[in-house]
């Protein structure tokens, strides 16, 4: 037996082009070893990090990674788009076809996946608790195993890049050209165990925080009087718990029909790949508003603190939130209007689409309300916000035009349609995952972000936003299909593609002057510390506690009386009586979740190359490790009210 | 520079690109603006309806979002300032009915249309429609004219004025059939048989893709589509009948075998009930 599988040392070279990937992640990877020995920091990684179930923290290596996963499909964007701003006509560019698709495959997984996720993942860790008064999450273990089989996953994303290469069978490898038949390298199994491992943890993390919130609030935060954050965060939840086990089962199908032969999606043998397309979809739409909801839950708190106004009609936004989390279960099918149904299906699920666009359109209505007769102020998570609202806007008439079947007959699948997601992803969920982070920086890490670059950064991403996607509506309507890695220069196409490759470089600029402002903030940190934990004048609870957040929270967990609960504490002129602490129950870290997860990695990785014995092997390790975990007893400690005063009374002495 | 000239500048390179742009637009050739079909032309009616409707909803979100920002603006303080106004039942009502309203208008277009351009249709004519069999092969398409008996590969030729009812299938993995000038695009998946049925209004030539992403060649899988008058059709299947190449099952598999880039070919008769086993022999095991 060959203990290797199919792995030999052929799968590492892949072209020049890869080569340059390679060496990107191993220097980076040398670089990070090198800076931990040459600081001597491996103990406080592994104390401090690597084992922590503190939400603040783990919600911090999430964005992290995210941040990370983003820099490297962004490079993939760059790449496409220099593919196709040369490769007319006799050109072929610089990517051969089968690069330029693995490309373009990996680009939409990680950005979705590991960019997108990772950030929405990392704010709800950061935030949730805190906006709910709460310690803790409700299964803080189960957290941090969360998070590193997302990182497992991550990292079994980028192996693909250093040994083997990725699919070239797009962000959702329909079949049958992902079955073995026509795709039998390793490529779309990095991407099935990938996607499943760190799906699995998606999964884990739905069910977490759905208990946290619903089971954790502040003694009196009835549901309406939750902050619309972690109303828009409990819709996503749902639509977790109810679309993840879809992905994992359909990812199963698939990985059975490769390994074990069998013939779920298949062409021949009673194989259906519609099945696979409709079960796909009935994970992936609602992905689209997992992701859009938490985004949407930002700008809510966004607009009602930087208008110094509550939020304008927060019983419709509440109705919104479940309405939109209700029918984007009920329009899969708009993926495939032409996939041949009959007239009567696409007609349903054309006007079920439509219909997302009253509480979408109630919700932009009413954030506008809010700025009505409000004190604005344009701090840069406000500049994220109009802009949002400007460019989703857009792509909502897109959305609706290509609801109706017939028109979408002629934009299915053409540029059209990547602007219209692109639109969606970037004007809705980047847009707002950006205004987020700004937003809460000050109370993650203690200072704020220098504004002035800031706004700089949102200038650069809004107009090259523009130049990158207006274009690609254009080469839609013009017939252009995406994912092509080359096309005939009578087509006329060159020169939008050349403006859309500007437009992704004004972005890039936009990239790097964010990188820029991280670090000259942390430069002139001293001078913008937050010292009230309250920078913003803040009407929800994260605001209530100091920047950044201590590890317990809150020292005490006193009842809430308003929707604006920090705000209406603020008003409260009468100071608060002297307060008398508690005994804290804080859980202790622990390396198993690492553990599982790194056995978690090779299982995947021996799946892939099939190293069975790997697999199992790891496998058992998985169930081992739970037993044992199980089998422990301590999972906490107590920290006395005595020592929780100590720490109180040093805040309030950094403070004064 | 002062805050004005800034702003002056803005607008004039706004306005500079925007000309621009659409100077450029109304130079290049837009299909699916621009359509040669009927089918196309209904389809961009749609298109153009929904925008019309959306814009009630756009236009006051773009002037509220420009006119509250200017007009609430913290330095302003003589704006009113009312930070209790968070709930109007009358007002959100407003948004909740306006919208509905022009999705029932939409709904009942998109019933109506999904309907009348259902692909597998047939398109009505006083001429008598004809057939093509088309097979996504990897990476080219097979064009089968049955009642003319010659096959095409990569160009596809039919007369005007003349409903063309394409069946579809595919010996690859899933395409997508695509003629943006005429309209409707429609999967090609092995073991089965998709329709749509197209018409050009005059005589043309459109180019045509693939718009599923299906292997290595996915980007060639282009083709080009003529239509042309009856009696050129005529006299060109004649021209087609000369080439002396028969499509067989033998000389068809040597077609199937995955190529990138290749010519058009032309078959001077086809091996009889070609299509229905490239669609059939999916379904025994292979």
């Amino acid at each position: 037996m060959n203990l290797l599988g199919r792995l030999n040392l052929d799968a590492i070279w892949q072209g020049p082009v890869t080569a340059i990937g390679q060496l990107t992640v191993l220097l980076s990877g040398i670089a990070i070893v090198g800076l931990l020995f040459y600081f001597k920091r491996w103990k406080w990684l592994w104390r401090e990090w690597l084992t922590t179930v503190d939400p603040k923290k783990i919600g911090v290596m999430y964005i992290i990674v995210a941040v990370a996963m983003g820099l490297r499909a962004f490079s993939d964007a760059l790449m496409m788009r220099a593919q196709q701003a040369v490769a007319s006509g006799d050109n072929s560019g610089f990517l051969s076809s089968d690069t330029y698709q693995q490309v373009f495959s990996a680009h939409g997984s990680i950005m979705i996946f590991f960019m997108a996720m990772g950030l929405m993942f990392g704010l709800f860790n950061l935030i949730v608790p805190l906006q709910i008064r709460a310690r803790d999450v409700a299964f803080p273990f189960l957290n941090a195993t969360s998070f590193w089989l997302f990182f497992a996953g991550a990292m079994l994303f980028n192996t693909s890049l250093l040994i083997g290469g990725f699919a070239a069978t797009g962000w959702l490898a329909y079949p049958p050209l992902s079955e073995l038949a026509y795709s039998p390298g390793p490529g779309v199994d990095y991407w099935i165990w990938g996607l499943q491992i760190a799906g699995i943890g998606s999964l884990l993390s739905g069910i977490n925080f759905f208990v946290t919130i619903l089971k954790m609030r502040a003694p009196g935060m009835n549901l309406m009087k939750m902050p619309m954050f972690c109303w828009s965060v409990l819709g996503s939840l749902v639509l977790i718990l109810f679309a993840f086990p879809i992905l994992t089962a359909t990812l199963t199908m698939l990985a059975l029909d490769r390994s074990l032969g069998m013939h779920f999606f298949t062409s021949d043998f009673g194989g259906n790949p519609m099945m696979y397309v409709n079960l796909i979809w009935a994970w992936g739409h609602p992905e689209v508003y997992i992701l859009i909801l938490p985004a949407f839950g930002i700008f809510s708190e966004v607009v009602a603190t930087f208008s110094r106004k509550r939020l304008f009609g927060y019983t419709s936004m509440v109705w919104a939130i479940w309405a939109i989390v209700v029918l984007s279960f009920i329009v899969w099918l708009h993926h495939f209007f032409t996939m041949g149904a009959g007239a009567n299906v696409n007609a349903f699920f054309g006007i079920m689409t439509m219909a997302i666009a009253v509480p979408t359109g109630v919700k932009i209505f009413n954030w506008l309300f809010t700025m009505y007769r409000g004190r604005i102020k344009f701090a840069t998570p406000m500049l994220w916000f109009m802009g949002f609202v400007a460019t989703f806007t857009v792509g909502g008439v897109a959305g609706v035009i290509m609801a109706i079947p017939p028109a979408d007959f002629q934009l299915h699948n053409s540029l059209f349609l990547v602007a219209h997601f692109h639109t969606m992803l970037i004007g809705g969920v980047v847009f707002g995952f950006f205004a987020g982070l700004i937003y809460w920086f000050p109370k993650i890490f203690g200072f704020k972000l220098n504004e002035r670059i800031g706004r700089y950064a949102f200038w650069c991403w809004f107009f090259g936003f523009l130049l990158a996607f207006i274009p690609l509506y254009i080469l839609g309507l013009m017939g252009a299909t995406r994912r092509l890695d080359g096309y005939d220069a009578s087509l006329g196409w060159q020169p939008l593609f050349i403006v859309a490759g500007v437009g992704v470089l004004i972005i890039g600029l936009g990239i790097a002057l964010q990188a820029l402002q991280v670090i000259v903030s942390i430069r002139q940190r001293n001078a913008n510390l937050d010292k009230t934990g309250d920078p913003w004048n803040g009407r929800t609870l994260e605001w209530a506690t100091a920047s950044p957040s201590v590890f317990y929270n809150f020292a005490r967990i006193t009842p809430v009386n308003d929707r604006d609960a920090w705000w209406a504490e603020k008003q409260v002129k009468t100071p608060p009586p002297k307060p008398r602490y508690e005994d804290i129950e804080i859980p202790k870290n622990t390396s198993a979740a690492l553990i599982m997860a790194f056995l978690a990695f090779n299982f995947g990785f021996g799946y892939v190359w099939h190293m069975y014995w790997l697999s199992v092997l790891c496998f058992f390790g998985i169930i081992t490790c739970l037993i044992i975990r199980s089998l422990k007893d301590e999972h906490e400690y107590t920290l006395p009210a005595h020592d929780v005063a100590k720490v109180e009374a040093a805040i309030r002495r950094r403070y004064a | 520079m002062s805050r004005k000239t800034n702003l002056a500048i803005f607008v004039l390179v706004a306005l500079a690109v925007t000309s621009l742009g659409i100077y450029y637009l109304t130079r290049v050739n837009i299909p699916i603006l621009d359509p040669s079909g009927p089918v196309g032309q209904k389809e961009r009616g749609l298109i153009v309806l929904a925008v019309l409707l959306s814009l009630i909803v756009v236009v006051p979100v773009y002037f509220m979002l420009i006119f509250f920002a200017w007009k609430y603006r913290e330095g302003n303080k003589k704006a009113r300032y009312d930070p209790h106004f968070n709930h109007s039942r009358v007002i959100e009502s407003v948004w909740w009915g306006v919208p509905l309203a022009i999705i029932a208008i939409l709904a009942v277009a998109t019933y109506k249309s999904s309907h009348e351009l259902d692909p597998a249709k047939p398109l009505a004519s006083a001429k008598r429609p004809m057939t093509i069999q088309v097979v996504a092969l990897q990476w080219q398409w097979l064009f089968i004219y049955p009642k003319e008996d010659i096959a095409t590969t990569n160009v596809v030729r039919f007369p005007e004025k003349t409903p063309v009812e394409f069946n579809i299938t595919s010996d690859a993995p899933m395409n997508s059939f695509w003629l943006p000038k005429l309209g409707s695009q429609i999967y090609a998946m092995s073991g089965m048989s998709t329709k749509v049925n197209l018409m050009a209004d005059g005589i043309g030539n459109y180019n045509g893709s693939s718009a599923n992403i299906s292997g290595k060649g996915f980007a060639d899988m282009t083709f080009l589509a003529s239509s042309v008058s009856d009696t050129d059709f005529s006299e060109w299947v004649g021209l087609v009948k000369q080439y002396h190449d028969p499509l067989t099952l033998s000389s068809y598999k040597v077609l199937a075998k995955p190529a990138k880039n290749q010519p058009a070919r032309y078959f001077s008769s086809v091996e009889d009930n070609l299509y229905h086993s490239v669609v059939n022999k999916y379904l025994r095991p292979s």
